[in-house]
């Protein structure tokens, strides 16, 4: 530390508490102790978001049992995956406090461009997809400057960009009607299903990615003497996701089996999960959204990072399009409409993520996702009108908010801000 | 630990700032030594953020000489300060709520493993022996978000941060500011234990009964002027006050702008 022997001050005896490794649960009824402790402080959790995703379960079941078949099952997850894409971009825009309202349209722009390079240009898939990621990039680097470097408030960057790029997706569609999408990979994207057999197994291989990752951690606190998570939370957790998991594929196997793009989605999602919460730069994006002055006094380079914010965010919602597009077929004038941009804003806030920067994980995307588009989905299958679905979609943000900011005024009050 | 003949570890010659109109600081002289606790004081306006400010780089000196052990450096930029071993504790905690103590100790120095992957292990085995060894005992558990601290501990956490690195100097911002009786001592000891450790520490405070407590040396600033340099042993509470009060000008200019 310094050049001289720290003294040890007669402060630091053994015995007088403060940092001692005992400090943490290191049994399970202490574990549930703190979970406990964690709920009633505010700390919710996933515990909102899987109080909804049940009660929707039981309610669109018990109007219309369709809702829970195999088939739709898969449907959802079909349905939800470009919603689930591009909010995952969407999560690092929100965790750094600001919003990307231009996700939508820029979806739009991407699956216009890829549809009209592979139909009418005859590019190779390679290269048309890594247009896509590169149109992305450009447009997520030009808002992030305008936002980061030049000072404008990413609302309104963002909503110019959503009023642009629509524009830009008119422009390119202009006398063209429709632009149907043949190629097989891109068709595949949304459209392959996986044998039971291989779904089992990448299932399999996920379970023992999560339970590795567990235990490996445990095993390097151990070695360096820190407090550890008891092995049965360890074992539970690992059990309640390999249920969960298996039983996805079991069910879908009973329709069309488990699709393609769920695999993508796990593994986007445990990408950036990774991305956050393991790297030095997931590090210094929340500390950005927590507090910005005291990044930037640690010495990180805070434009920087808000610019690849607001990058992930249009490349995400580029690859969404893509996706958009794949389950499409094709793509005309409305390209990037229905309220994209909101609806994603709005699964990630649904999903756990505060709008106020700094709180939030990536799997809130997916959870989020699943809400809305499970909610559209068994509106759908009622019978009910667009109306009726935007009514209902806006009453569930609505409470999300609700609970997301009766649990900040719990984390105030508890200190956990 | 501090002997006279030791050259200064952070010299200060002549150093001046302007914000505008506004002579914020004209000439100081003032010398860091190691193990020394010297204490900045002054009336509000007098410049005392503004020479911790230069001196951490957030806004250089536009004239005068800075001096690290003995040689002439040039702090432009926040890095430089911290490369050289200079820590800044600031007025307004630079503390980020929703991180727990080890996610703000390594802020923007994390270690990691292979593959960037952040070495949390480490970081906590060290922040806990940095507690340990600073003697902070009022925190719990070092995985605690800082939003649920005490005032008294996150500051204690954010003299622990600037101590953590191979740091020379250490300069606090008022850190006793908004702090109660007992946490206020609390922190003032952990001060004074960072001098006995070898480091030299610049305190400023409006808090003349702190000051007593733990400096060696009294610096006060008048409208940006340096008026009495004093031993903390060999001088009184009157003194100071009149200093600060009253402390004759060198440089007359120094009053013909409102400083307020
Ligand atoms: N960024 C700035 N721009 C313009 N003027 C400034 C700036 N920072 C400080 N000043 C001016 O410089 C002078 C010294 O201010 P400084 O903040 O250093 O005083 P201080 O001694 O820290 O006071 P306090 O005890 O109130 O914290 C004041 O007149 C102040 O208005
Ligand atoms: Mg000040």
């Amino acid at each position: 530390m310094t050049e001289t022997e720290p003294r040890t001050p007669p402060q630091a005896a053994p015995g007088t508490g403060g940092v001692s490794p005992a400090a943490g649960a290191a049994t399970l009824s202490g574990h549930l102790k703190g979970y406990l402790r964690r709920l009633a402080s505010g700390d919710l959790g996933r515990l909102p978001i899987v109080v909804g995703l049940l009660l929707i379960g039981v309610i669109f079941t018990s109007l219309n049992n369709a809702f829970i078949s195999p088939v739709n099952f898969t449907n959802l997850i079909v349905q939800m995956s470009p919603l689930v894409v591009i909010a995952a971009g969407v999560v690092f825009v929100l965790l750094i406090a600001e919003v990307d309202l231009s996700v939508g349209y820029v979806s739009g722009v991407a699956a216009v461009v890829v549809a009209r390079l592979l139909t009418e240009n005859g590019w190779p898939v390679v290269t048309a997809v890594a247009l896509v990621v590169l149109t992305g990039l450009s447009i997520g680097w030009l808002q992030g400057v305008l936002v980061a470097k030049v000072g404008l408030p990413s609302l309104v960057v963002t909503l110019a960009g959503l009023v642009g790029w629509n524009g830009l997706v008119l422009v390119l569609i202009a006398g063209r009607g429709t632009v149907t999408i043949s190629s097989p990979f891109v068709v595949g994207i949304t459209n392959a299903y996986l044998s039971a057999t291989v779904a089992y197994g990448v299932m399999a291989a996920f379970v023992a990615v999560y339970a590795v990752v567990q235990l490996q951690r445990r095993a390097a606190r151990t070695r360096a003497d820190l407090p550890v998570v008891p092995m049965t939370v360890i074992v539970t957790r690992t059990a309640g996701v390999a249920a969960l998991g298996f039983g996805a594929v079991f069910y879908a196997s009973l329709g069309r089996g488990f699709p393609l793009i769920g695999v993508v989605l796990l593994v986007v999602i445990a990408a950036f999960t990774f991305v956050l919460e393991r790297t030095s730069f997931g590090r210094h994006v929340l500390a950005i959204g927590g507090n910005r002055e005291a990044a930037r006094r640690a010495g990180i380079n805070v434009d920087r990072i808000r610019i690849i914010c607001f990058m992930i965010s249009a490349t995400m919602a580029s690859l969404g399009g893509l996706v958009f597009a794949s389950r499409l077929r094709s793509v005309d004038t409305n390209a990037g409409g229905g309220q994209i941009e909101l609806n994603a804003i709005a699964a990630v806030v649904i999903g756990g993520t505060s709008l106020f920067g700094g709180h939030g994980k990536i799997s809130s995307a997916l959870f989020g996702a699943l809400v809305i588009q499970g909610v559209d989905n068994g509106m759908g299958l009622l019978g009910l009108s667009s109306g009726a679905k935007f009514l209902v979609t806006g009453f569930v943000l609505l409470v999300a908010v609700l609970v997301d900011s009766v649990a900040r005024r719990g984390r105030t009050r508890s200190g956990l801000a | 630990m501090a002997v006279a003949a030791d050259p200064p570890i952070l010299a200060l010659r002549g150093v001046s700032k302007r914000f505008g109109a506004v002579r914020a600081l004209t000439r100081v002289d003032l010398d860091l030594q190691a193990g020394e606790v010297v204490a900045l004081v002054g009336d509000n306006g007098a410049g005392k953020s503004t020479l911790i400010k230069s001196v951490a780089g957030i806004h250089p000196f536009d004239e005068g000489e800075v001096r690290f052990d003995g040689e002439p450096v040039r702090i432009t930029h926040p890095k430089d300060a911290a490369d050289l071993g200079i820590e800044v504790v600031y007025q307004d905690l630079a503390l980020a709520d929703n991180l727990d103590v080890v996610q703000n100790m390594y802020l923007g120095r994390e270690r990691h493993k292979a593959l960037g992957v952040l070495d949390e292990e480490s970081m906590e085995r060290s922040a806990r022996e940095t507690m340990t060894a600073l003697a902070v005992t009022t925190l719990g558990s070092v995985r605690q978000v800082v939003a649920g601290l005490s005032g008294g501990q996150r500051q204690s956490v954010a003299v622990a941060k600037a101590v953590m690195w191979n740091s020379r100097v250490v300069i606090l911002d008022e850190p006793t500011a908004a702090l109660g009786v007992a946490q206020t001592h609390q922190v003032l000891q952990l001060v004074r234990r960072l001098g006995d450790r070898g480091l030299a520490v610049l305190l400023v405070s409006h808090n003349l009964h702190d000051v007593f407590e733990v400096a060696d040396r009294i610096a006060v600033l008048r409208l940006g002027q340096k008026v009495a340099d004093l031993r903390a042993d060999a001088t009184s509470q009157q003194e100071v006050v009149e200093a600060i009060t009253a402390g004759e000008l060198a440089d007359a200019a120094g009053t013909e702008v409102d400083a307020s």
